[in-house]
C-alpha cells in the first residue's frame, strides 16, 4: 500500500496505545522485527478522511526518551535519527486523560525533539468520572499542536484523529517547553556544531546516550566522549534536573488548563478491589484459582479442537493414500509435508487460547498484580513474577508457554524464563511416560490407598518442576544482565478487557507462530521423513530384495510382512544408520540403537516416540494402542547377552532423559522466533542435552 | 524516615533520594520532591509494596522504597 505519510504512536504503557493502534489500522498490522532487539515492530496502515493512507508505527511503550532496557531505546533512536529508515513524518504522543501530570513528560521531551507531532488524550471518560476536566483548546494553544480528545475503547475520537493526521503541518508547530540550553550549554552547542544538529534537546539527548545509539557508532562516538568528559558532563544528575524542571512547566501548563471539579473522596474503586485481588489469603487463593483454570483451558478445552485437526489430517492423509499412485511424491507428501503441517496447526488452540487468558490478565490490569505477588517469591530464584503463567502453561505445552513470556519486561527475567519452561512436564511427555511406567512399574497399591503407577507418573512431573527452578537458579548466577534490575512499576487502574483486543491478540499469535515457526518445523519434519525414507542404496536393495523373495514369507500374513518390512526399512534409513552411530554414546544410559532411532525421530515431537517404538517392534497397530507394543518391548532381548532391553534401570533412564532432553523442534523454533538469535536455542538444547545425559547416566548406572 | 519505614495505609512527604541512578527513574515516575505518598498495599509475602503517587498507583521494592527519603514531620 501507498502511504502518503508514516506516523509513529508514542506513549507510556498502559494508556491505550495499542487500542489506538488498533482502531486505526485494524486487521491490517504487520509485525516484524526493529534490527537488534527483541521486540516486535508492529505497523499497520490506515485510510485518512482524504482517501490517501497512512503508514502507522506502534513503538514500544515508554515513560520517558531515557530508555531502561536495550528494547526501549529504539524509540529514541527512530524519532531523532532522520536518516533511519523508519523516521516518522509525524509523531501522534498519546497521554492517559486522567493521568495528565506523569503522561506529560514524555510528550515535553518528544516535542523538544522538533518533529510534528499530536497530542492524543485518551480515557478522557475516565477522566471525567475521576472529576478532572480539561480544557482542549487552552492546553493546545499553550503547547502549539493539535489536541485530540480520545475513547479509544469505543472509537470515539477516531475520526477526528484521523482528521488531524490527514491536516498534519509538515514542519513543527510547537512551543518551547523548557530551557534546554540551561542544562549543559556547552555541550549542547558543540554537539550541535559538530554533528550538524538542529535542536539543542536532541544533541543533549546525544550527550547522554552515544554509547547506545547506532548512528553514532566507533569515531562519532569518539568525539562525543571528548565532548562530554571536557565539559565534565554528568549524565544521572543532569537527567534529573531536567525530569525536575520538566515537571515544573507541566505544573505550571496543568494549572492553566486543567480543573479538578472534586477532589478524589476516598478511596478509588480499583483500590478497593486490589484489597481483595493483593490480599494476603484471598489474593492468592483467587491467583491459584485463575491459574487451575487456566491450565485446565489449555489441556482440556483445548484438547476437542486437537482432537478435531488431529482426525481432519489423518483423513486427509487417508484420502491422499487412496487417491495418489505409490511413491516418494505420496510419501513426501503424505508422511514429510503433511505430518509437518500437522505438527504446527495442532498447537493453534492451545496458543489462541492461552494468548485470549493473557490478553484479559493485562487488559485488565491484572497481570501487573500477578507480578506483584509473586515478586518476592519468584526473585529468589531468578524469576519474575510474571514468570509464572508461561511456567504453568509449559505443562501443557511450551510452544505457547514460551510465547507467553513477552509479557516479561526484563530481559534477563524473560531469558531465564524461556530457557527452562521446556523442562516443565508438557504433555507431549505424557505418551511417553505411560508406555514406559506401564512397562516396568507394577499396578500396586502403596500405603493401601496410592497407585505406584500413578506415583511414579507424579514424580516424573515433580521433577520436571524441581528440574526448571534448579536451572533458573543457576542461571542466575550465569547470565550477565545489560540492565539494572528495576522493579518500580505502575500499577493500572482495573479496567474492562476490550473484546476486539483480546481477538487481535489471539489472531496475531497464532498467525505469528503458524508463519515464523512453522518454517522451522515444516523443514525439519521433512528432514526427519528423508532420514526415515532413505538409506544407502545397497542396504535399501537388501530389504527389498529379502521382501520380494516370497518363499522366505510364505506362512507370514499380509499384516506382518508389511510391519516386519516397514522395520527393517527404519533399520536400514539413515536415521537407522544414525541410531547405531550413537549407540556407543548412548549405550551407558542403557539405551541401544533401536532406542536411538527413537530419539532421533522424537525431534519432531516427543509423543513420536511410541509410533517409533511401534514401527521398530513391527506390532503392526497404530499409535494408540499401547498394549501391543508394551508386550513387544518386554521381551525384546539384547541379541548378544540375551538380556531384556527394558529394565527398570533402563526404562527409568529413559524417563528421564525425557524430561530434560531438549527433543522438541517446535520448542527451538519458538525460542528462536521471541529471542530473535540462534545463540539462545543452541545454549537451552546444549545445556538440555547435557543435563538429560548426566542425569540418565546417573540413574541407570546405579540401578543397573 | 524512608518511604520503607511507612506501614500499610501512613502517608508521608518525599524530600529527597539515596541513589542517584535510581533516583533518575524514579523521578520519571513521578516521585517527585514534595510529593505526598501513601502506602496503599503490601504484597502477600512482605516485598514489595504499593504507593499512590502523583495520582496513580506504583509498587516498588523494599529495598527501592529505602532509597526515598521522607521530610519528617
Amino acid at each position: 500500500m501507498k502511504s502518503r505519510i508514516r506516523v509513529a504512536l508514542v506513549g507510556n504503557p498502559n494508556t491505550g496505545k495499542s487500542t489506538v493502534f488498533n482502531a486505526l489500522t485494524g486487521l491490517s498490522q504487520k509485525i516484524g522485527n526493529f534490527p537488534g532487539v527483541t521486540i516486535d515492530k508492529k505497523t499497520g496502515f490506515t485510510t485518512l478522511p482524504d482517501q490517501t493512507h497512512a503508514e502507522i508505527i506502534d513503538l514500544p511503550g515508554i515513560y520517558s526518551l531515557y530508555p531502561k532496557s536495550r528494547d526501549e531505546s529504539i524509540a529514541f533512536e527512530i524519532l531523532c535519527d532522520k536518516r533511519n529508515a523508519l523516521y516518522p513524518d509525524l509523531a501522534i504522543v498519546i497521554a492517559d486523560a486522567s493521568n495528565l501530570k506523569r503522561n506529560l513528560l514524555l510528550f515535553t521531551q518528544v516535542a523538544d525533539l522538533g518533529l510534528p507531532i499530536i497530542l492524543v488524550l485518551n480515557m478522557m471518560d475516565e477522566a471525567v468520572n475521576n472529576g478532572i476536566s480539561i480544557d482542549i483548546e487552552k492546553l493546545s494553544q499553550k503547547i502549539g499542536v493539535p489536541v485530540v480528545a480520545m475513547n479509544a475503547r469505543n472509537n470515539e475520537g477516531l475520526k477526528e484523529l484521523k482528521q488531524a493526521i490527514a491536516n498534519a503541518n509538515k514542519v513543527a508547530t510547537q512551543n518551547k517547553t523548557i530551557e534546554v540550553e540551561s542544562l549543559a550549554s556547552s555541550v549542547i552547542e558543540e554537539i550541535q556544531s559538530e554533528f550538524n544538529v538542529e535542536m539543542p534537546y536532541e544533541a543533549l539527548q546525544i550527550a547522554h546516550q552515544y554509547k547506545n545509539l547506532k548512528h553514532f557508532q566507533n569515531g562519532l562516538s569518539n568525539s562525543v566522549e571528548k565532548i562530554v568528559s571536557q565539559n565534565n558532563f554528568q549524565s544521572e544528575k543532569l537527567q534529573s534536573a531536567e525530569t525536575i524542571l520538566r515537571y515544573q512547566f507541566i505544573h505550571q501548563l496543568l494549572l492553566d488548563c486543567v480543573t479538578e471539579t472534586k477532589a478524589p473522596v476516598g478511596e478509588t474503586f480499583s483500590n478497593k478491589i486490589d484489597k481483595v485481588l493483593t490480599h494476603k489469603f484471598w489474593g492468592l487463593t483467587i491467583f491459584i484459582t485463575i491459574l487451575f483454570v487456566l491450565f485446565q483451558s489449555i489441556f482440556s478445552l483445548a484438547s476437542y479442537p486437537m482432537d478435531f485437526i488431529e482426525t481432519s489430517f489423518l483423513w486427509i492423509s487417508e484420502w491422499l493414500n487412496a487417491t495418489l499412485p505409490e511413491g516418494v511424491f505420496r510419501s513426501l507428501l503424505v508422511e514429510g509435508i503433511l505430518a509437518g503441517l500437522g505438527g504446527v496447526v495442532i498447537f493453534v488452540p492451545q496458543i489462541m487460547i492461552l494468548f485470549a487468558f493473557i490478553a484479559i490478565l493485562e487488559d485488565t490490569g491484572y497481570m501487573s498484580r500477578v507480578t506483584f505477588m509473586m515478586d518476592k517469591l519468584m526473585r529468589k530464584v531468578g524469576l519474575n513474577g510474571k514468570s509464572v503463567v508461561p511456567l504453568i502453561s509449559g505443562v501443557a505445552c511450551a510452544v505457547p508457554a514460551i510465547m507467553a513470556t513477552r509479557t516479561i519486561e526484563n530481559w534477563k527475567d524473560r531469558i531465564i524464563t524461556i530457557l527452562v519452561t521446556p523442562l516443565m512436564s508438557c504433555s507431549a511427555r505424557l505418551p511417553v511416560y505411560i508406555l514406559l511406567i506401564g512397562l516396568v512399574v507394577p499396578n500396586e497399591r502403596v500405603l493401601g490407598i496410592f497407585n505406584l503407577q500413578g506415583l511414579t507418573l507424579l514424580a516424573m512431573y515433580l521433577i520436571g518442576f524441581f528440574a526448571a527452578i534448579g536451572a533458573a537458579l543457576a542461571m542466575k548466577w550465569i547470565i550477565k544482565s545489560r540492565e539494572k534490575g528495576y522493579f518500580i512499576m505502575e500499577l493500572p487502574v482495573y479496567r474492562m478487557p476490550r473484546w476486539s483486543n483480546v481477538g487481535i491478540s489471539m489472531y496475531d499469535r497464532a498467525k505469528t507462530f503458524v508463519v515464523e515457526a512453522g518454517k522451522v518445523i515444516i523443514a525439519v519434519s521433512i528432514i526427519l521423513w528423508v532420514l526415515a525414507s532413505y538409506g544407502p542404496a545397497k542396504n535399501m536393495q537388501a530389504v527389498e530384495d529379502k521382501f520380494a523373495d516370497e518363499a522366505l514369507l510364505f506362512d507370514l500374513e499380509e499384516e506382518e510382512i508389511r510391519s516386519l518390512y516397514q522395520s527393517e526399512k527404519l533399520e536400514a534409513s539413515y536415521a537407522g544408520i544414525l541410531g547405531k552411530f550413537i549407540e556407543p554414546v548412548i549405550k551407558p544410559l542403557g539405551f541401544d540403537w533401536k532406542i536411538g532411532i527413537a530419539l532421533i525421530t522424537s525431534f519432531a515431537a516427543r509423543e513420536v516416540f511410541v509410533g517409533t517404538m511401534a514401527t521398530i517392534y513391527s506390532t503392526g497397530s497404530g499409535d494408540d494402542d499401547l498394549i501391543p507394543i508394551r508386550e513387544k518391548m518386554k521381551e525384546a532381548t539384547n541379541p548378544q547377552t540375551g538380556e531384556k532391553i527394558f529394565t527398570l534401570a533402563t526404562a527409568l533412564s529413559l524417563m528421564i532423559f525425557y524430561a530434560f532432553a531438549m527433543q522438541c523442534v517446535s520448542t527451538l523454533a519458538v525460542v528462536l522466533r521471541e529471542t530473535k538469535s540462534i545463540k539462545w536455542p543452541l545454549i537451552q538444547f546444549a545445556y538440555m542435552t547435557i543435563l538429560a545425559y548426566l542425569s540418565s547416566l546417573v540413574v541407570y548406572q546405579f540401578l543397573k | 524516615m524512608r518511604l520503607s519505614d511507612l506501614l500499610k495505609g501512613e502517608s508521608g512527604t518525599i524530600q529527597s533520594f539515596t541513589d542517584e541512578l535510581m533516583s533518575v527513574k524514579l523521578l520519571e515516575m513521578g516521585c517527585l520532591p514534595g510529593e505526598q505518598v501513601i502506602v496503599n498495599q503490601i504484597a502477600p509475602l512482605g516485598d514489595p509494596i504499593a504507593i499512590t503517587v502523583s495520582g496513580y498507583q506504583l509498587s516498588l521494592r523494599k529495598t527501592e522504597a529505602a532509597t526515598i527519603i521522607l521530610t519528617n514531620k
